[in-house]
């Protein structure tokens, strides 16, 4: 039976075609690529609409997607963790207030109380400040994800709860006030101008992950020849290589196609006595930063699933809670880190979110979980638990973010962007039920 | 209970009792096992035996009675512990994470780290591909989550991964219900491999002809209770039979306290 089935698998390797083959030798997800291109269609579709019916297209600019980037740094800063929570199958309602209340504790904390004691502008308020607002989430995941493990209440109720009573108790903590200005430091993390890193650090992150990349590659193929593993082809090795890294320099070179607002320019000319004409000055954004957290928390999350044990017990449990528990794996406690992770991204999110107003109002999240879940499941997180990538999240926050930004631009009002917003993820689930299906 | 008196049991389990509500699953049952030993546990469904397996290997805590490894008292609370002592059990559900490779599935919970702290992917597989090389040489899937395997290659993982650990005592539910006859015979000559191994084992089985080719003793279970037990050289299958379904226990048999009383 076994020959039999080999016999069949060579056949089908002889009669593949190109695109099947490339697959195959890069080891690229044929998902992934899916959803590039599905990313490029809704983008180009944009400009294009922009372009015939407005007589602009406003899409395809740097300016649009350095902006589209910093949209998307909240949400997909929560999708990644998001992952993990629906991958174990269950769900987190209540990121969405999570993420106000940090973000009001942080309010408070940075606008009421440090300057009291440290005084004004003071540079360790931003630290502390930060630390503080990621233990507040923290904590609080943790309490739903003890409340989901051990008392065995359905994470969707617990996180409902969470919904109410976290929203609820933002409203008190804030006395119903917008709490503002936040420190001057803590607001870089929210990106504009004086929140990126410039032409030369774009530069120097842009090489770092070139110089990452061609580790990776190097290193997995050593590892392979070591253990006498199959390993691919040079060629889709090399196109790996150039193609990853002509990715990276396109996108360092569209941050820094981004130039500063005059205004700010004039700011910073007259703040720096510069005396050449601010109509000859052009100073590139760069990264922002809270785009780099976005990265930054890529690159960890994805380690953390991929490479550690951690990350190796929450796909088990959702593959088979029942196999993980009897393996040995204490799947309640996995529980707790799970939600009590997904709370610190909550934290990190209520970071960049507030520090992006300058301020915190109480209605700061509302509706994010939406918008997180949507992300995580556009990206090709399966709700029958056991399957889901951080990359496909956060393309997933990227393309709904896309999807917002560009009927903003070309001009939909607000009820037919829901509409519209709605119905891609339904959409989107039924393409990958059907993928799912035949994948099988 | 056995001809080796002399000789330390693997396990001993005394008086062990669950109820689940008012049902008591597990009433009072006694039993123990040699090294190189494989004991059967027969009975209808429902008579008990998964259950009292399933206390041993820590998915259930037991209400009363006791367990003694190695002449030692053992104290099992969860699957852990078990693997603690070296008990490995194959479930009858085939415990394996569907959506993981292999590799992944025999060294879970138990992974291999590098020097700092990550998951050694390709020395678990490495070790996986010699393992499964041994057992089911046939086995090349190693990259697949083990969904997309067969009913009897995804046996031989959950096989592999008890063996893997150096197991002194191995609990088998129901180990060929899922396979063909090739397969069966397979784990037949693997269960003759680990018996000289000095491998004690507990085979739970349907199967009454599985049962007289492959184990030494039985003992039946009925309604929670213990019938009897019996060497497989001193009863015929008949007898074993009645055993099972009306709880009469023959000459050749030591009764047990849920043996018929004769009037």
């Amino acid at each position: 039976m076994n020959s039999l089935n080999n016999s069949v698998g060579a056949d089908k390797v002889e009669n593949e075609g190109i695109f099947t083959r490339f697959l195959r030798a890069t080891e690229i997800d044929a998902r992934l690529l899916g959803m590039i291109a599905a990313l490029i269609m809704i983008w180009v579709g944009f400009h294009l609409y922009g372009l015939l019916v407005n007589g602009f297209g406003a899409f395809l600019t740097p300016r649009n997607l350095w902006n589209l980037s910093v949209q998307t740094a909240s949400v997909a800063v929560m999708a990644t963790g998001m992952v993990l929570v629906i991958v174990t199958r269950h769900i987190d309602l209540s990121v969405g207030s999570i993420l106000g209340f940090s973000a009001t504790a942080m309010a408070i904390m940075q606008v009421w109380i440090l300057p009291e004691i440290l005084g004004l502008g003071h540079p360790l308020i931003w630290v502390i400040t930060v630390i503080f607002g990621l233990m507040v989430g923290c904590a609080i995941g943790a309490i739903h994800g003890y409340l989901i493990a051990y008392l065995g209440i359905p994470a969707f109720i617990v996180t409902l709860g969470g919904l109410l009573v976290w929203r609820g108790a933002t409203f008190l903590l804030a006395r119903g006030e917008t709490i503002a200005p936040v420190d001057a430091t803590f607001t870089k993390l929210g990106g504009g101008p004086y929140g990126a890193i410039g032409a030369t650090g774009s530069w120097i992150v842009g090489l770092l992950a070139c110089l990452a990349l061609l580790g990776l590659l190097w290193q997995g193929r050593r590892k392979r020849v070591q253990f006498n593993f199959p390993q691919r082809p040079i060629w889709a090795e090399t196109f790996l290589a150039i193609a990853g890294c002509a990715i990276i320099v396109g996108i360092v070179m569209l941050v820094n196609a981004y130039y500063w607002p005059k205004g700010i320019v004039r700011q910073y000319a007259e703040a720096n006595n510069i005396d050449t004409p601010v109509s000859e000055i052009f100073i590139s954004h760069g990264f922002a930063i809270p785009v780099l957290i976005m990265l930054a928390v890529g690159v960890m999350m994805t380690f953390l699933t991929t490479r550690t044990r951690f990350g190796r017990y929450v796909f088990a449990i959702g593959g088979n809670p029942e196999a993980a528990e009897l393996a040995g794996i204490k799947t309640r406690w996995v529980t707790v880190k799970i939600f009590a992770l997904m709370g610190t991204l909550c934290g990190l999110s209520a970071v960049i979110a507030s520090a992006r107003l300058g301020s915190a109002s109480i209605s700061l999240g509302t509706l994010d979980e939406l918008y997180v879940i949507a992300a995580a499941v556009i990206g090709g997180t399966s709700f029958a638990g056991g399957v889901g990538t951080i990359y496909g999240a956060i393309l997933g926050a990227l393309l709904m973010q896309s999807l917002q930004a560009g009927m903003v631009l070309i001009g939909f009002d607000a009820a037919m962007q829901q509409m519209v917003v709605g119905s891609v993820l339904v959409f989107a689930v039924w393409i990958d039920t059907m993928y799912r299906r035949r994948a099988k | 209970m056995s001809n080796s008196e002399n000789q330390t049991p693997l396990v001993e389990i005394k008086d062990l009792s669950i109820a689940f509500g008012g049902i008591k699953a597990v009433d009072h049952a006694s039993l123990d096992l040699f090294p190189g030993e494989v004991v059967a546990i027969l009975g209808h469904n429902g008579a008990g035996k998964s259950t009292l397996i399933k206390i041993l290997s820590g998915a259930y805590k037991r209400d009363g009675g006791e367990i003694f490894v190695n002449g030692e008292k053992a104290d099992i609370n969860n699957p852990r512990d078990a693997k603690k002592y070296g008990i490995e059990t194959i479930y009858q559900t085939l415990a394996v994470a569907d959506n993981v490779d292999a590799a992944a599935n025999l060294y879970l919970g138990r992974e291999i780290l590098t020097s700092y702290g990550t998951l050694d992917d390709t020395a678990m597989e490495a070790e996986a591909r010699k393992v499964m090389g041994r057992l089911n040489p046939n086995f090349q899937r190693f990259k697949e989550p083990v969904s997309k395997l067969s009913g009897g290659q995804r046996q031989s993982v959950a096989i592999a991964r008890a063996i893997l650990f150096n197991a002194k005592i191995l609990i088998m539910d129901e180990p060929t219900a899922a396979l063909g006859p090739q397969e069966t015979e397979q784990v037949g000559q693997l269960i003759h491999q680990l018996k000289k191994d000095g491998i004690g084992i507990f085979l739970i089985s349907h199967d009454i002809h599985d049962v007289f080719d492959l184990a030494d003793r039985v003992a039946v279970m009925k309604n929670g209770k213990m019938v009897g037990y019996a060497k497989t050289t001193d009863v015929t299958k008949d007898e074993v039979l009645g055993m099972i379904i009306l709880g009469k226990c023959p000459d050749g048999a030591i009764p047990g306290p849920g043996a018929m009383q004769e009037a």
